[in-house]
Order: structure tokens, then C-alpha cells, then sequence
């Protein structure tokens, strides 16, 4: 995502300094950030009452007339070619329609993969059954289209196919004593060196120098991956898709089949679960492929087992961080290195090191990420890609550091709280990490964490508290337009392609939305998941709510500009320019005289229009340019490990968060929340295991793969400084991300805290924790 | 056969492999119940067979040849969200939805099992006649449902609110 934003700098360096633009210094703040409306309110969910109904549709669930059902047949090898493939007794089975390999797949282009170019969506740039040449175990190999689900599932056991193996890199360590830099780790550079830090290092009062491993994990989303794709008679392509890139995926698709843009309708208003995971796979092409070649609808609803086999998660990772500090506790030295792996067909380095570029204070850097290749399904972007894992790393030493000093884990922090961005030196746009620690600390009850490992003890329980920073970036996209449409009843819809998976996307719209045109919540609605609406931006990177906001900001400003034109010489605005107009109770009304107003209402019907409709562009992100812009928190966690057992209970958890302005307190708990929980199954339960010898993941299923359940779950308490940042839209950060990340650590550092023990391998599973007695 | 759905007899041909959850899903078109797994991992398919929680995609549909079966759909009536729907709602039970009708099944089916005092792993006294709500029993007994949105406090929430209420009606 950084890249999008990379392309799009080129642009903006040029375009900077010209108009002054509302987000940059000496552009006037978003004028909604005083103000206390709609936005800052509880609002539930719009979307609520469908769910709780079960009448939201997903993707596997769009009906269609002579319907077909999909199985996906999975190669079992590495790397190498298929020898011999028979198909016939899976032509032959009753209800099939048809069987698609290689032999009769049509030809599609390869995808453009994520990051090759701002529009991109393909998950790898590996071509999809285009050949006999197998590049991952688990591999689709062969496509079975029935009458029936049970009639394609069987069918698909009774494909056979032999392979010719070839040497396959399938051993991380092996890998990594062969890893490479990248060109650039999502557009940032691979390897930042300020000063010499392996000298400081050498030369440091106190110094930690400790390698810490991640493991691979899985979305695990609960809906698995699906779409309803069919082609229309007159070459439209439809598709019914679950994904959080509307507009990339018709792009990309539209250069895999040859299409316009234009001829492809995607569609996807619901979304059970994305974190990064749904983005554009093998299913969807093949899906969309086997329809063309049947002439019949197709739907492919991935089994549990095809999620993993077919859509890659979070990859592994070996990193070293390594400080240095002088006698009062600033740094000399902070080292940030290692290596993820990755395939040599998509790009997605797992940016841990991007934390340790703008927490901290230090006197000299060292910060390189590499590339390890293997065979396997690309990873891809899940949850606070980099950042969850990097937290682990980084603040499992900063508190290693700490306790090897006899510092309080806070006080360290505060003595290394930089005044602007460490690396990049630009100012912060809005910073209060330490306004969070000293919130969490107080309410968690921090100070009766005793220093000593060991000191709480209840009958076989181990208790102990740690800490940790979280941290994510301030993401803006380009490339959305919104259109609001404004009607005679005084109701607004603003539409836009965007993305609801759960995160309140929709609600916080129409909240600001409200706001934004002086209308009540009722009289607003959203519309999205649909690329027939005007073009939205990706769900990642935390990015939507300041990408669509901004939009809407400017297509609001055009809907201004559209109204006052309506207005006659008998309106009480009859002469007033934009710039002196606020949009208030309903309608325009001067921002002094408050007798200068007319409702919507009023402006339509004195005009004799049904409804006026404005669109626009969200500018450019230059605030980024001109800003470190990030988000932060403290995490605070207190477990309880098992000495006889080494089971680990997280007993209190708590986030707080320094996120900019909340925009709706309900939807943002919930938010942080889901971070915190997907976090503590990272720390503790969650590992994609992968079989070294045969390239294959061992655990492909909801029963092996542990999300952390019901019983793992604490209350969970989370607190806002809620500091508005004046730089971003609304004053708000997207919040989606950061929950997952200081997690790891927070877990890892109560650890050591009840039981002495560092725990510097993820997850912290019972064996590692063995005779803490 | 024969099978009643949300208190509608219905009469159904089927190929014998078909599950209860893709009779609903893909031939009865109630899309409410969801498919997760497939394997019994997750509870996204939880239905209502008789009052009893079961997972719908671990059951033959002719299994249930002459049962009742309740699903999400029929929650609500005339028009009113059931008091659990309502509660999931009130306390953000949920994030991207699909969990939801599984959870709130569940629920129902669990609410029953602690009225009549089965006991459950956390139950500290197995032979008590009557069984209190609590939270870790409610946490105990819903975690066959999975959700990684982590609604988990909501819904625990939700579920304590309509436990208590009608504890104490």
C-alpha cells in the first residue's frame, strides 16, 4: 500500500507547493474536528439488523439461474511438473459439467501482482493453470464444475495425477542463509543506517542483543473465500466476490481476461471477515475462467482446507534487534534487522522494521529487512502487516533492556520519546504515546507491578503484568471519488466503491456524512461494494475512513458550489459565495448571520429539482509528505501462567489508544478489541504450520488452527486519549490495524514477569513454558 | 421427506450426502445459516434441532427426516428482532456479521441447557440443581462459535444480558 502511495508521491512532489491544500501547514483544519455532532456518538451499526437476521448476502450466497458449483482439485508437490493427469472417471461422475486443467484452461495473462502498479491486485504473479509447471503445494491443478456441490466434490477425488518433483526451497533456515535485500519494502527503503551503529553498539553502557522468531499465520477469517461469477450475453462480466479491493480487482481482472474495465461488474456489499486476506486469488480466476468455458454460472465457495491451500496469511520472520544505551537510559544504538520469507512472485517483505523507523529515539540506526524465497502460496498482507510482528520484537527488547537496567519499562519509553521522526525528521503531526502510557498505566493498575519476576504466586499460578507500544501508520489512498446525491426529501447518499467488512466503514460515513451536510443520521445513507459506484480505495492500511472522508470533504464542497447555483435572488442566500456557507441544520445558512439560511428542502423545490447529485476526488495525500503521521498505544496485559502446566491465561488486557479523533466509540472499541484478540491469539495459540520436508501447511483447518475462543478472551478494557490530529480528515486515524500490534510483546513481557522466563519464539505455547516451576 | 423449518412443514427430495446446513443454504435458499468450515470447527452452522443446539454441516439433512429445526430466520417476530438479536446490537456483538446467526443460535440453545442444570467444564459444583449464568460459564459454553472479528465481549455481554433477564423473570 505503500507503493500505491509511492506512485503516487511522484505526482505529488510536483503538485506539492502549489495551492495550499486544507491538510498541509498553513491549510485550515477540517472544520468538523471542534465540532460535537453525530461524529464522537455510539451510533450502532447501520448494517446491524440484517445481521443479526442473517439477511446480509455474501458472496456464496448471490443466487443465479443454472447455477454451477465448483471444486478445486490441489497439487500435493512443491515444485516441479504434472506427469500424467486423468480426468475422465471426474468427466463421467454423475452432475459433472465440466472439468478444467491446464489441458483446456483458456489463456489469461498472468495477474499484475499487488504493488506492480497502483491499480494491482493479484496475490502472486504467478500465471493461473496456464501450464503442467506446479510453483506451490497446494497448487489448484484441476477445476470440477457440477450440478451440485456434493456431485463437484466427489468428482474432484477422482481426478489422478502423477508429478515429476524437482528440488523445491521449502527450509527457512536454508532460505535465509541465501537471503536477499528487496528493491524496497513497500516502497520505503530495504535498509535505513544513520551513524554506525554496530560501533555504538559495541561501545554501549548496556546493551541487548537477542534474535527473535514469528511463525506464519492465517486470516482464518470465518467466511471462507468465495464468489458467484457469471457472463453475461452481451460479455459482462459479473462477479459476486468477497474482497476488500473492489476497484483493483476489475483492474486486474480486466488484464487477466482481456476486458475493459468498464465490461466487468464487481460486487461485494458484505464481507465476512478480510484482515488483509481477501484479495484477489487463484479462485476467482479460475472461477471466472471455468464459466467462460461452461457458459454457466459459477460459484466457488472454498473449503476450509482450499482457504489454505489457495490464499496465503502472514509469513514467518527472523529478526535480530539489538540496543544500545548509555548510563541515563536514552539509546546510542538501535538495530532493527532480519528476514522474512517470501516467494519470488509477489511482494510482500512483512515490514517489521518499519516500528523501529519512528518510535524511538536513539543516537545511531541500523534497520534492514531481506527476503528469504520459498515455495510456497504467497504470503500476503494480514492485520498489521509488519508492524504486529516488528512490536513483538522491538518491544520484547525494549523491555529486556529495561529490566536489565532496573528501569520501569515506561520510564525507559519516556526517556526515549524522540522529539520528531527519527529517521525521516519530519515533525509528528500528532503524538501523545506517553498521554496513553500514563492513562493505561493508571487505570490498569500498573504501579503494583512488582519489578521482579516471580513476586505474585497464587497456588500453581504464576501471575505477572507487561507492556508494550503499539504503533501503525497513518494511511491515506488515492483514487477515490465520491458522489453525494442529494434529494428533495433532504435525504443524502453518498456512494463510493468501497469496502464493509465489520469495521463500521459504513456507519462512521454517514455519521460524518451527516455532519459534514448539517443533516440528522436518519436522512444519510452509504452505499458501497459496488464497482458501479464511483471508485473507492483498497480496505487496507487502516486507510478508509481518512480516504473516504476526504472524499466526501470534496465532493460536498462541489455539492455546495451545485446548490448555491440553484438558489434564486428570493433565497435568503442569494448572493453568498461558497466560502461564506455552512452547511447547518438541513440546509446552507451563512456562518455569522444566522437568518441567511434555506433548508435542502427548500433549495430543491424553489428550483424544481428532484435531487442534485456532485462528485469528486479526494485530493492527494500531501499531508504525508510533510508529517510523520502514525497512530500509538500502550498495551497493558496481566496472564497467568500454569507452573506445573505452563498454560497461559490472559487474566486483564488493556489498549490504550492514541489514535486521533474517535469517530464513533462503539465501532472503535469493538475495533481495538478485535486487534487485541487477534493479537493475543499471535501471542499465544495461532501458528500455520508448515511442513519443511514437503512445502506443505500441516494444520489446514479451523480445528488445528487456534483463534483464540471464547473461554480465551478477557474483558477486555480500551481507552482513548481521543486527540484529534489536525493534519488528517475529521482529525481521525483509521484504527483497524493498530490493536493487533504491542500485543505480542505485552503477552510476552507478562510472561517473563510471573514466571522469569523470555520467550523470544511466537507462539508461547505450553512446551516453551515447561518447568517454570 | 418431511422436515419442519421455522415452523413450516415441508416436504424435500434430496441426494442422500446433502447436509441439514447446505439443505437450508442451497436448496431452501435460507442463507442465514452460515458455512465456516464444514468440518464442526467453527459453529457458524449452529441451528436449533427441537430446541437443541446442533452443528447443521455435521448433519445429514435425512437425519432429521419429521424434526423441527429453527434457524436464524425465524428469530424475529412479526416483524420484532428476537430480545437476543436486539442484545447483539446493543452491545456490538459482532463485527462482519457472519459468526452472528451461529452465536445468537447458540445462544438460544445454550441458555436452555444451563436452565436445565447441565453442568458444563467449568460448573463448580456439577451436582447443583441450579446453574448460574456467569461469565466464565457462558464463555466455557459458546466457545464451539468461533469469531475472529473479536466481538467475543459483546456477544458475552449480549448473552449475559438476556440470561439475566430471564433469570430473573
Amino acid at each position: 500500500m505503500t507503493t500505491i502511495r509511492d506512485a503516487a508521491q511522484k505526482i505529488m512532489q510536483t503538485a506539492i507547493g502549489l495551492a495550499p491544500e486544507r491538510w498541509l501547514p498553513g491549510g485550515t483544519p477540517d472544520p468538523l474536528i471542534g465540532r460535537h455532532g453525530a461524529i464522537g456518538s455510539s451510533v450502532p451499526r447501520v448494517d446491524g439488523p440484517r445481521k443479526v437476521k442473517g439477511e446480509a448476502p455474501f458472496a456464496a450466497e448471490v443466487p443465479a439461474r443454472n447455477m454451477t458449483y465448483a471444486a478445486l482439485v490441489y497439487s500435493t508437490i512443491a515444485r516441479g511438473h504434472i506427469a500424467t493427469l486423468e480426468t475422465d472417471a471426474a468427466q463421467a461422475a454423475p452432475g459433472v459439467v465440466l472439468v478444467m486443467t491446464y489441458r483446456n484452461a483458456p489463456r489469461m495473462a498472468p495477474p499484475a501482482v499487488f504493488m506492480s502498479d497502483p491499480r494491482a491486485a493479484g496475490a502472486s504473479s504467478l500465471p493461473v493453470m496456464q501450464d503442467d509447471a506446479i510453483h506451490w503445494n497446494g497448487e489448484p491443478i484441476a477445476v470440477i464444475l457440477a450440478e451440485t456441490q456434493e456431485q463437484a466434490d466427489h468428482a474432484a477425488t477422482l481426478v489422478r495425477v502423477t508429478y515429476t518433483e524437482e528440488a523445491a526451497s521449502t527450509s527457512f533456515e536454508y532460505a535465509a542463509a541465501h537471503a536477499h535485500r528487496p528493491d524496497n519494502v513497500l516502497g520505503e527503503p530495504a535498509v535505513i543506517e544513520i551513524g554506525n551503529a554496530e560501533a555504538a553498539l559495541a561501545e554501549a553502557a548496556h546493551k541487548i542483543d537477542r534474535t527473535y522468531h514469528t511463525p506464519r499465520y492465517s486470516h482464518a477469517a470465518i467466511e471462507p473465500h468465495a464468489a458467484t461469477v457469471w457472463w453475461e450475453a452481451d460479455g459482462q462480466l459479473i462477479v459476486h466476490d468477497a474482497t476488500q479491493m473492489l476497484n483493483g480487482t476489475r483492474w486486474t481482472l480486466a488484464g487477466i481476461f482481456g476486458l475493459k474495465e468498464e465490461q466487468i461488474r464487481i460486487l461485494s456489499p458484505f464481507v465476512g471477515g478480510g484482515f488483509g486476506g481477501k484479495a484477489l486469488w487463484n479462485h476467482q480466476i479460475l472461477a471466472i475462467a471455468a464459466s467462460r468455458l461452461s457458459g454457466r454460472p459459477v460459484r466457488v465457495a472454498l473449503s476450509r482446507e482450499g482457504v489454505f491451500r489457495v490464499s496465503g496469511g502472514r509469513t514467518t520472520t527472523r529478526q535480530r534487534v539489538a540496543l544500545g544505551a548509555r548510563a541515563d537510559g536514552t539509546l546510542s544504538a538501535l538495530i532493527h534487522t532480519g528476514i522474512a520469507a517470501m516467494t519470488a512472485y509477489n511482494n510482500c517483505p512483512e515490514q517489521f522494521s518499519f516500528p523501529a523507523r519512528h518510535l524511538y529515539a536513539a543516537g545511531s540506526f541500523k534497520l534492514e529487512q531481506k527476503v528469504a524465497d520459498i515455495d510456497m502460496v504467497a504470503n500476503t498482507f494480514m492485520r498489521a502487516p509488519g508492524e504486529s510482528v516488528g512490536t513483538f520484537a522491538l518491544e520484547s527488547a525494549i523491555d529486556e533492556l529495561a529490566d536489565d537496567m532496573g528501569l520501569d519499562p515506561i520510564e525507559l519509553r519516556r526517556r526515549i520519546e524522540p522529539a520528531k521522526d527519527p529517521t525521516s525528521d519530519h515533525p509528528f503531526s500528532s503524538r501523545h504515546l506517553l498521554d496513553a502510557y500514563a492513562r493505561g498505566a493508571e487505570r490498569f493498575g500498573w504501579s503494583a507491578r512488582s519489578p521482579t519476576p516471580r513476586a505474585r504466586r497464587e497456588g500453581e499460578w504464576l501471575i505477572g503484568m507487561g507492556v508494550a507500544t503499539a504503533t501503525y501508520p497513518y494511511y491515506r489512498m488515492p483514487g477515490g471519488t465520491a458522489r453525494i446525491t442529494l434529494t428533495r426529501a433532504g435525504h443524502a447518499c453518498v456512494a463510493m466503491a468501497s469496502h464493509e467488512m465489520g469495521m463500521g466503514t459504513a456507519t462512521v460515513q454517514v455519521q460524518a456524512t451527516a455532519d459534514r451536510l448539517g443533516l440528522p443520521l436518519t436522512h444519510v445513507t452509504f452505499a458501497y461494494g459496488d464497482t458501479a459506484l464511483p471508485p473507492g480505495t483498497i480496505a487496507g492500511g487502516s486507510s478508509q475512513t481518512a480516504s473516504i472522508a476526504a472524499a466526501v470533504t470534496a465532493a460536498g464542497e462541489k455539492l455546495v458550489s451545485a446548490l448555491l447555483k440553484l438558489v434564486g435572488n428570493a433565497s435568503p442566500l442569494a448572493g453568498l459565495k461558497a466560502g461564506d456557507i455552512v452547511a447547518r441544520d438541513g440546509g446552507l445558512g451563512h456562518r455569522a448571520l444566522a437568518d441567511r439560511f434555506e433548508s435542502y428542502v427548500s433549495i430543491l423545490s424553489r428550483a424544481n429539482r428532484d435531487q442534485v447529485s456532485a462528485e469528486a476526488e479526494a485530493p492527494m495525500p500531501l499531508e504525508v509528505q510533510k508529517y510523520a503521521m502514525h497512530s500509538y498505544g500502550a498495551q497493558f496485559c496481566e496472564v497467568r501462567v500454569n507452573a506445573v502446566t505452563g498454560e497461559t491465561r490472559v487474566s486483564r488486557f488493556l489498549g490504550a489508544f492514541d489514535t486521533g479523533r474517535i469517530v464513533n466509540p462503539r465501532t472503535a472499541a469493538s475495533q481495538f478489541r478485535g486487534g487485541i484478540i487477534m493479537g493475543l491469539g499471535l501471542a499465544l495459540t495461532e501458528e500455520t504450520l508448515f511442513d519443511e520436508r514437503t512445502g506443505r501447511i500441516m494444520n489446514a483447518s479451523l480445528a488445528e488452527y487456534h483463534v483464540p475462543v471464547h473461554l480465551d478472551v478477557p474483558e477486555i478494557d480500551v481507552i482513548w486519549t481521543d486527540t484529534p490530529d489536525p493534519r488528517a480528515p475529521l482529525g481521525a486515524h483509521g484504527i483497524g490495524e493498530i490493536g493487533i500490534t504491542g500485543v505480542g510483546a505485552a503477552v510476552a513481557n507478562a510472561v517473563y514477569n510471573a514466571t522469569g522466563r523470555r520467550i523470544r519464539d511466537l507462539p508461547i505455547t505450553l512446551d516453551k513454558l515447561l518447568g517454570s516451576t | 421427506m418431511l422436515i419442519t423449518i421455522n415452523g413450516r412443514g415441508m416436504e424435500v427430495a434430496l441426494d442422500p450426502r446433502t447436509s441439514l446446513l447446505d439443505l437450508l443454504r442451497e436448496h431452501l435458499e435460507l442463507h442465514g445459516t452460515k458455512k465456516g468450515c464444514d468440518q464442526g470447527a467453527c459453529g457458524a452452522c449452529t441451528v436449533l434441532a427441537d430446541g437443541e443446539r446442533i452443528l447443521s454441516c455435521m448433519a445429514l439433512a435425512v437425519q432429521y427426516e419429521g424434526r423441527s429445526i429453527s434457524t436464524v430466520e425465524g428469530l424475529a417476530r412479526d416483524g420484532t428482532l428476537h430480545p437476543l438479536q436486539q442484545a447483539f446490537i446493543d452491545h456490538d456483538g459482532f463485527q462482519c456479521g457472519y459468526c452472528t446467526p451461529g452465536q445468537i443460535c447458540s445462544a438460544i440453545g445454550m441458555a436452555a441447557e444451563i436452565a436445565r442444570g447441565v453442568p458444563s467444564a467449568v460448573t463448580p459444583d456439577l451436582a447443583a440443581i441450579t446453574i448460574l449464568p456467569t461469565r466464565d460459564e457462558l464463555r466455557e459454553r459458546m466457545s464451539g462459535n468461533l469469531c475472529r472479528c473479536g466481538a467475543h465481549n459483546g456477544i458475552i455481554d449480549a448473552i449475559t444480558e438476556i440470561c439475566t433477564t430471564e433469570a430473573a423473570a
